[in-house]
Formats: structure tokens, sequence, C-alpha cells
């Protein structure tokens, strides 16, 4: 079943992209991270160009957390205040983003720095969460005395002025925080074709202090505004958003995502956090071999 | 009149045996893509015309090229740097065929000397790369073989000695598969007669390869009219996970 992507300019296997979508949309909504950090290197893997599969995974992200963001509204594990606030940081974050895009992209640094970040990212991000999984699990088995609840945000984000009530997130913090945070992921999800929630969550965890009843449905709401808007900065600049691919990966990926869901409601979520952690050092050990292996084309092509 | 008729007679004659004729056909000038679009293979036929119709002793030879649009690139090359591999070096290239394939009765090397091949472009060493950029020769050499290497790999250019069937001496036809990932745009078909090592006739028709029906509203679409195409893009990924999360909720 092979169907021509009109943007892409190349023909691929229907159930081999949707069944893509699945597996992304599986892990999306077992973890609540948008499954961008696999989507996108495994469409370029496919041989998708580039740019063409961080613009649709993009599209992609925004309807799978339209899904995630109502199973959530409908356990109450949305901040909405608190979205906005990350999700107008993400805006300014994702434009500026696109800036930074261009400029590597016409230095050619571009996969060199996408590769570098990932590694970065994802390594440091994996071994965080890794640590904290094995910690609950040790707890739960009852070999170590549960850690102090490291409740209150960091001290660097209580020193700023300014400070909002945030109810549902049990907060009481300044807003430039999450804006900042937002602005951030906003930056990311251009450049590395991710929606940001695997740096957003743990970040709201560990650094804000966030209550982890609504980490995860905040995030993809405002996962969900940062990829609307990153469609809308590469259709208009890069023209690279393919629509057929990115139907294609919904349509895996909704479906997927709410299987997902009914599963981690089942899984013990030390398991579920030490499982993401798992793939998350996968992904950033084999991006770290790549980097340093010699790569199957030493040449690479750039229409001017 | 008798003397006219002579005339023409004796005019026909000579210019036949000067050289052969050529009459060269494509089995399709345009190629529509489609969403079901996996590729298309054009058949490049036609007859060769000897003076008198007698085939000689040693036949001529066809060798058909066709190539897709040329476009300007940068060819970037990667290098070890502390330990990691980056884009260090590049050149610049003003006219880089998207599409070049070749095929041939015989291989080029025995049907034509170097020279002929550049001037004609036969063969993917020959095709006109236009650098732009002033690097050593050397390096010119290793970007040109580099990017050669790199869209052979990726069957955008092809070479097939012996693609070409002459049938009878006089009848010729060639297969030449087009692959999906082609851009659009219009290509030129090539028919060289050769003969002693030189090109004795010939001719070039275009083939047009444009994407038809929803592809081409959907390119149009992106192009012409960005934003609204992006808002369409994320209402349709809102519609989809909407709906979805609303159907799984009966379940």
């Amino acid at each position: 079943m092979d169907l021509y992507l009109p943007i892409a300019g190349l023909s691929v296997n229907i159930l081999v992209i949707i069944g893509l979508g699945g597996v992304v949309g599986v892990l999306a909504g077992m973890f609540g991270v948008g499954g961008g950090f696999l989507t996108t290197p495994l469409l370029i893997f496919y041989g998708i160009p580039p740019a063409v599969a961080v613009a649709s995974s993009a599209t992609q992200m925004t309807g799978s957390s339209v899904s995630a963001v109502i199973a959530h509204h409908r356990r109450q594990g949305v901040d909405f205040q608190m979205g906005l606030v990350l999700a107008a940081g993400g805006a300014v974050g994702s434009i500026a983003g696109g800036y930074v895009f261009r400029a590597l992209q016409e230095s050619g640094q571009i996969d060199t720095v996408v590769g570098i970040l990932y590694v970065v990212l994802l390594g440091s991000i994996g071994l965080l969460m890794a640590k904290e999984a094995a910690q609950s699990i040790a707890v739960m088995w009852g070999k170590a005395a549960p850690p102090p609840r490291p409740r209150r945000h960091h001290p660097l984000i209580a020193a700023l002025p300014l400070r909002w009530r945030f109810y549902q997130s049990g907060l009481y913090v300044s807003p430039i925080a999450p804006l900042a945070l937002g602005f951030g992921t906003g930056i990311l999800t251009v450049l590395l074709g991710v929606g940001g929630g695997f740096v957003l969550v743990p970040a709201m965890i560990y650094i804000m202090g966030m209550s982890t009843r609504v980490v995860v449905g905040t995030s993809s709401f405002q996962t969900l505004f940062v990829t609307a808007i990153t469609t809308l900065v590469h259709a208009t600049t890069t023209k690279a958003v393919d629509i057929v691919l990115a139907a294609l990966l919904l349509t895996g990926s909704v479906v997927g995502a709410q299987l997902g869901t009914r599963f981690a409601m089942k899984a013990r979520p030390e398991w579920l956090r030490m499982a993401l952690a798992g793939i998350v050092l996968a992904v950033a050990i084999r991006m770290a071999l790549g980097l340093g292996w010699r790569p199957g084309e030493i040449y690479t092509i750039q229409p001017l | 009149m008798t003397r006219i008729a002579c005339l023409l007679l004796m005019a026909l004659m000579l210019g036949a045996a000067a050289k052969p004729l050529l009459v060269p056909d494509v089995s399709q000038r345009r190629v529509d893509i489609i969403y079901s679009f996996t590729g298309a293979e054009l058949l490049l036929f036609g007859a060769i015309i000897y003076p008198g119709g007698r085939v000689p002793e040693e036949p001529a030879d066809i060798v058909v090229v066709i190539k897709g649009p040329a476009e300007p690139i940068v060819l970037r090359e990667k290098q070890k740097v502390a330990g990691i591999w980056v884009n260090a070096e590049s050149a610049r290239f003003r006219s880089v065929p998207a599409f070049y394939a070749v095929a041939s009765s015989r291989s080029l090397k025995g049907l034509v000397d170097d020279r002929t091949a550049a001037i004609y472009e036969l063969g993917v060493e020959n095709i006109q790369l236009s650098p732009a950029s002033g690097e050593t020769p050397e390096a010119q050499r290793r970007f040109e073989t580099g990017l050669v290497d790199l869209k052979k790999r990726s069957g955008l250019y092809v070479e097939s000695p012996g693609g070409v069937e002459i049938s009878e001496g006089v009848l010729y036809r060639a297969r030449i598969g087009i692959p999906a990932r082609v851009p659009v745009g219009t290509y030129t078909a090539e028919t060289f007669l050769i003969q002693d090592g030189r090109v004795v006739a010939a001719a070039v028709r275009e083939i047009e390869i444009d994407k038809s029906g929803f592809e081409r509203f959907v390119a149009t679409v992106a192009d012409r009219w960005a934003f609204s195409y992006g808002l369409v893009a994320v209402a349709l990924s809102l519609v989809l996970g909407w709906l979805a999360g609303v159907a799984f909720r009966k379940i």
C-alpha cells in the first residue's frame, strides 16, 4: 500500500507510517511525552527529508496532545493557568527557534547541533529519571527509607519577584519561571522536532516543584499550543509541512495514545518511569555513537 | 520534369549516403504524479534509417540520455573533528541535474572517446555540474566524485550499458525507470546515433513530470497560501485528536 506524499516528494508505505504513529502514540499515552524524540529520527531513517520530518511531526504532536489533554482533563489533571503561561513562553520560543534553525541550516551545522543537543538533553534527563525511579522502586520494596520529599521548588525560582498563585499546581511562584521554561521548550520544539515534554515534565517536577498530579496534563496542554505554532512557523518559512504525512502519523498515534493512557493507569508509575528512562537513555546512546561513528554518507546535498 | 525528379533523387541519395537518419520517440510526453505514484518507466524507441535501406557491416550504436531539471546546490563534506563527524568543507555547484540516466547499446567506453563523451555529457562522470566555488582542482574532483557517487547510490544517476536493444539493426528501444523521489519539472530525453566514435545524429524530446490531482492541489496550496495551509494542518490535527478522544470515551 504505497502512497505518494505531495510535499516530501516520495512514496511511502501507508502501514509503516501508521504503525510508526501508533507506537509513538502508545509511548505518548503511557509516559505523557510527545514521542517526537522518536518520530523525527525514525522518519528521517525511513528516508523522509529532515525538514519535512521535523515539521510534520510537529503537526502530528498537536493532534496527539489534544487527545492527551482531553484524557487528563477528565481526571482534573490540567492546570490551564500554568499551561497558558508556559504556552506564552513557548510561542515566543518557537518563533525565536525558527531564526536559530535557519541560521544553523545556512552554516551547515544543524545536524551536528541537533545531534549534540539530543545526546546532552536525553542523556542527562534519562539518568535523572533512572536514578529517581530506582529510588522509588527501592522504597516500594522496603529496601530504603523514603527520601525527604523535595516538595518546595528550587531556591532560584523562589527568589524571582512577582509571585502568582497557581492553585491546581499547588504553587505560589513568579510566572517568569514557567515563561522561561516555556521559551526553552519552544526553541527545542522547532530545532529538534520534539514536543519538549521530556524536558518540561522533569523540570516541572524537580525545579518548579509542581504537584505531580497535574504535570503530565499541563505539559500536554503546553505542547498542544507550541506545536500548533511550530506548524505555522514551518508552513510559512520552510514550507515543509506535509499534511498527508501528518494525517497518516496522526491516525496511528491518536489510537495509540488512547491505548497507552489505559495501559498507564494499570501499570505501576515507578516501573513506567524506569521504562521511559531506559528508552530515553537508549536513544541518547544511539545518538552519541552516531556522532562518533563514520557516517554512511560523507557528503550531503543542500539545494540553494 | 524528369530532370527535376532525377535531381531530387540524387540529392536524397547524396544526403542519405552522407549519414544515417534517426527517427526517435518517447512513450510518454507527460508523467503525472498522483497518489499511487511509485515511479514511472519510460520507453525510448525509434528507427535508424540507413542510406539505401541497407544495414552496414558495422551498424551504428544508440545512446539515450534522460536528464532532470538542473538546480544549484551546496555539497557539504563531513570530517572528523574532535571525535565527532561534522560538516567541514563545502562546495557549490550551479547546475546539478536532479536526475540523469544513460542507456547505450554497448559500453560507453567502447563507443566514444573521452572528448566526445565530455561534449555530449555521456556518462555520469561527464555531467556538467558547473562548479562555482574556487577550490583547487584536486578538491574540485573530490567533491564531484562524492556528489556523483551519492546520486548514484540513491538511484538518481543511473548508467545502463547494454540498456538499448537494437533489433534487425534498425529498430531500437530502451526502458528507463524514473524513481518516485525525483523532483517535478521539464526533463529532456536525448537520443544519439553514434558511428565510428562520432555522433552522427541527435534528437531531443521534452518530457513534463508534474504532480496532478490532489497532489498538485496540496503542493500549490502549501506554496501559495502557506499560512492558511498551516492553519488547515493544525485544524486537521486538532479535529483528529479530538475525535479520537471522544470516540475512545464511548468504548
